[in-house]
């Protein structure tokens, strides 16, 4: 009784000032995100290796296709440490491979290509997913028949049906876009269709449980139309879940685009990619490891980068394990 | 349970006809031409009886339906045959490989072998690693042995097999010489010195494969593991005095194996389809290895054949993981 007494009426009713500024959601990510030690040098490393590809033809201006046969074979610089005899040059890091093309261009060239093809494929699965995820969460009419369809491409043999494909049509892809954009369109195409049917099963379990919320019944009383209750407030709340998988997209299809190269039907062999190197060196593998070494290391930093982003992403996108 | 077994057998009698009517449509759609390597002074009149005598004169309803019945009627009548020493399928025309001209599935059962023994040997190394890491990781939770196991499945998940190989070869057979680089499936096991040798060849395939089940299966048992063991159940146990070892063991690991097991159902498939790359890096000459020579042969029915078959297999495991998941869990009721 005296306790209450004691207190002063007026300072127990007052609103608490906030001690600190509001924060928005994505600060809440990003501070979640920094903790993750793992995601945060893989993101780091995916900004760098990106920017390596993008810009690093304006920095070491060779071309990677020019044939310079006197300076076959050379080692990379690093092979001086423990064998000074080696056939070294600072003009080639990297080293040549035995027609004397650059390694380091090559491994630029090729990085483009490998990234293109993962991010083009990732962003058309991406699109894929998310609308026939859309659409059969969000119209009932559809959901049937959608989800069959999904059911019945998961249960393909994928990577057989993707060889058979690239192997297939490369002639009339080719012929119809030249060698190089044609083996893009299929590569990307092929890998997209294979690939969405994990984003839309997630997005349409999103979505059929968030249009059962209130804020949607909301916006259909006001009237809004179906297209606008999916782009205003459907689609803003499934990022996390999409943002992650478009993680592990990029991560699939990278690789697979470098497992189709290594099984030789993929790019031309004039047009390097990671894979296509990396299958390339093989036979010699004995004599001149760094060249399996680079293009592989090259791939697989590259994944484990995005990977550990997906995982970082995936903690930080989660409300549930946010703040703990 | 049975009748859902049988609604779900039923329903997927349809899913497999579609499945391979998209193949076989898909076939059908390529360019590529049986003929091609024919040499161009054999006149065109014969390549025409050629074509037909590949069974390429008739439209290509007939030939899906003619496959269909091959496949589903005559194919397991010789196998039939095989078993009881009858002979129904005397004379009768079978699924013959442009390649080889032989019946393709004859082929498939001779390679059938080697594919089960170093991918399906992969497959049991990679689940029984997976499993102890997985318990104990999610046991001591971001501990230091946590945090590399989850390093060293992060790493299985991103170096593809067909670098792992390489580097492996130039490692083990190349540098250390421990090895051989290729899998000999000539080789005959009789006695201990040869079972040494077929051990040699078989240990860096089926490591190479390990890695990538070993880094899929541990994931699963770790969060399966860790949703267990904050459940109220694990606390009564505790509660009641059961030692630490008999909490963990049998308690949690029961109730955790339940996704773990459909999780393994559902890569069998994966196992009878080979491992295309591995199989390619090793020169072991299995299922995915044979499947790439045919598609580089433009060799239509045995690739249809093949593609069709691990259909199949993808769809009778997806049936069993389901079954298996509602006959380990009592809460799932399918009826």
């Amino acid at each position: 009784m005296t306790d209450i007494a004691q207190l002063d009426p007026i300072e127990a009713l007052k609103d608490k000032e906030p001690s600190q500024p509001p924060r928005s959601q994505w600060k809440d990510v990003w501070d979640q995100f920094r903790k993750h030690k793992g995601a945060l040098f893989g993101g780091g490393f995916l900004i760098f290796i990106t920017l390596f590809v993008i810009l690093g033809p304006l920095i070491w201006q060779l071309d990677p296709q020019k044939l310079d046969i006197r300076n076959k074979d050379v080692r990379p610089i690093y092979t001086w440490l423990w064998d000074s005899d080696a056939k070294v040059s600072w003009a080639r890091p990297f080293g040549t491979d035995n027609l004397g093309r650059d390694m380091l261009a090559n491994i630029i060239k090729g990085g483009r290509t490998s990234l293109a093809v993962g991010w083009a494929a990732m962003v058309l699965a991406l699109f894929v997913g998310t609308l026939i995820g859309v659409l059969s969460g969000y119209f009932k009419r559809l959901d049937g028949i959608l989800m069959r369809f999904t059911d019945l491409v998961l249960s393909l043999p994928l990577l057989p049906l993707l060889l058979v494909a690239v192997t297939l049509f490369r002639q009339p892809l080719r012929a119809a876009f030249g060698p190089e954009q044609g083996m893009f369109v299929l590569i990307v195409g092929i890998i997209a269709i294979t690939s969405w049917m994990q984003t839309a099963r997630i997005v349409r379990g999103e979505i059929l449980a968030l249009k059962e919320r209130e804020f949607i019944l909301a916006a259909r009383s006001i009237g809004t139309t179906p297209y606008k209750i999916i782009t205003r407030h459907l689609l803003p709340n499934i990022m996390s879940p999409i943002m992650v998988s478009a993680t592990l997209g990029l991560a699939t299809a990278i690789i697979t685009e470098s497992a189709l190269s290594f099984l030789g039907v993929g790019f031309p062999s004039d047009f390097p990619t990671w894979g296509k190197m990396l299958a390339d060196s093989v036979p010699r593998m004995t004599e001149y490891p760094e060249r399996v070494m680079l293009p592989g290391i090259a791939i697989s930093l590259t994944v484990l980068s995005v990977n550990y982003l997906g995982d970082g992403l995936r903690d930080a996108l989660d409300p549930r394990i946010r703040g703990r | 349970m049975l009748t859902f077994t049988i609604r779900r057998l039923i329903l997927s009698i349809p899913t497999l006809l579609f499945i391979s009517l998209v193949i076989f449509l898909l076939m059908e759609l390529a360019p590529g031409d049986p003929m091609a390597q024919v040499p161009l002074t054999v006149p065109p009149e014969v390549k025409e009886k050629m074509r037909e005598a590949l069974g390429l004169g008739q439209p290509g309803y007939i030939r899906y339906l003619k496959w269909l019945y091959q496949f589903f009627v005559i194919e397991p009548m010789v196998f039939w045959d095989y078993l009881w020493g009858t002979a129904h399928t005397e004379g009768v025309q079978r699924v013959i490989s442009w390649q080889t001209r032989s019946p393709v599935m004859d082929i498939v059962i001779q390679r059938m072998p080697q594919t089960l023994w170093v991918v399906g040997m992969a497959y049991i190394v990679g689940i029984l690693i997976a499993l102890p890491i997985g318990v104990y990781s999610a046991y001591r939770q971001y501990s230091v042995f946590d945090q590399a196991g989850t390093f060293v499945s992060m790493i299985g998940f991103s170096i593809p097999p067909f670098f792992t190989g390489p580097l492996l070869i130039v490692l083990f057979s190349v540098q250390l010489g421990w090895f051989p680089s290729i899998y000999d499936t000539t080789h005959v096991v009789t006695d201990w010195a040869s079972f040494k040798v077929q051990f040699l060849q078989m240990i860096m395939p089926v490591m190479v494969l390990a890695l990538q089940t070993t880094a899929q299966i541990s994931r699963y048992m770790r969060a399966s593991m860790l949703e267990n063991l904050n459940q109220d159940y694990v606390r009564t146990a505790r509660a009641k005095g059961l030692s630490e070892a008999v909490v963990v063991m049998v308690h949690v690991l029961r109730n955790s194996m339940i996704p773990v097991v459909t999780v393994i159902a559902l890569g069998m498939p994966a196992i009878f389809g080979g491992a295309i790359i591995t199989e390619n890096v090793f020169k072991v000459n299995g299922i995915g290895q044979l499947l790439l020579t045919a598609l580089f042969a433009n060799d239509i029915p045995m690739v249809l054949t093949l593609t069709f078959i691990f259909a199949i297999l993808i769809v009778l495991f997806n049936l069993i993981a389901d079954i298996l998941y509602g006959v380990l869990d009592p809460r799932i009721r399918y009826d």
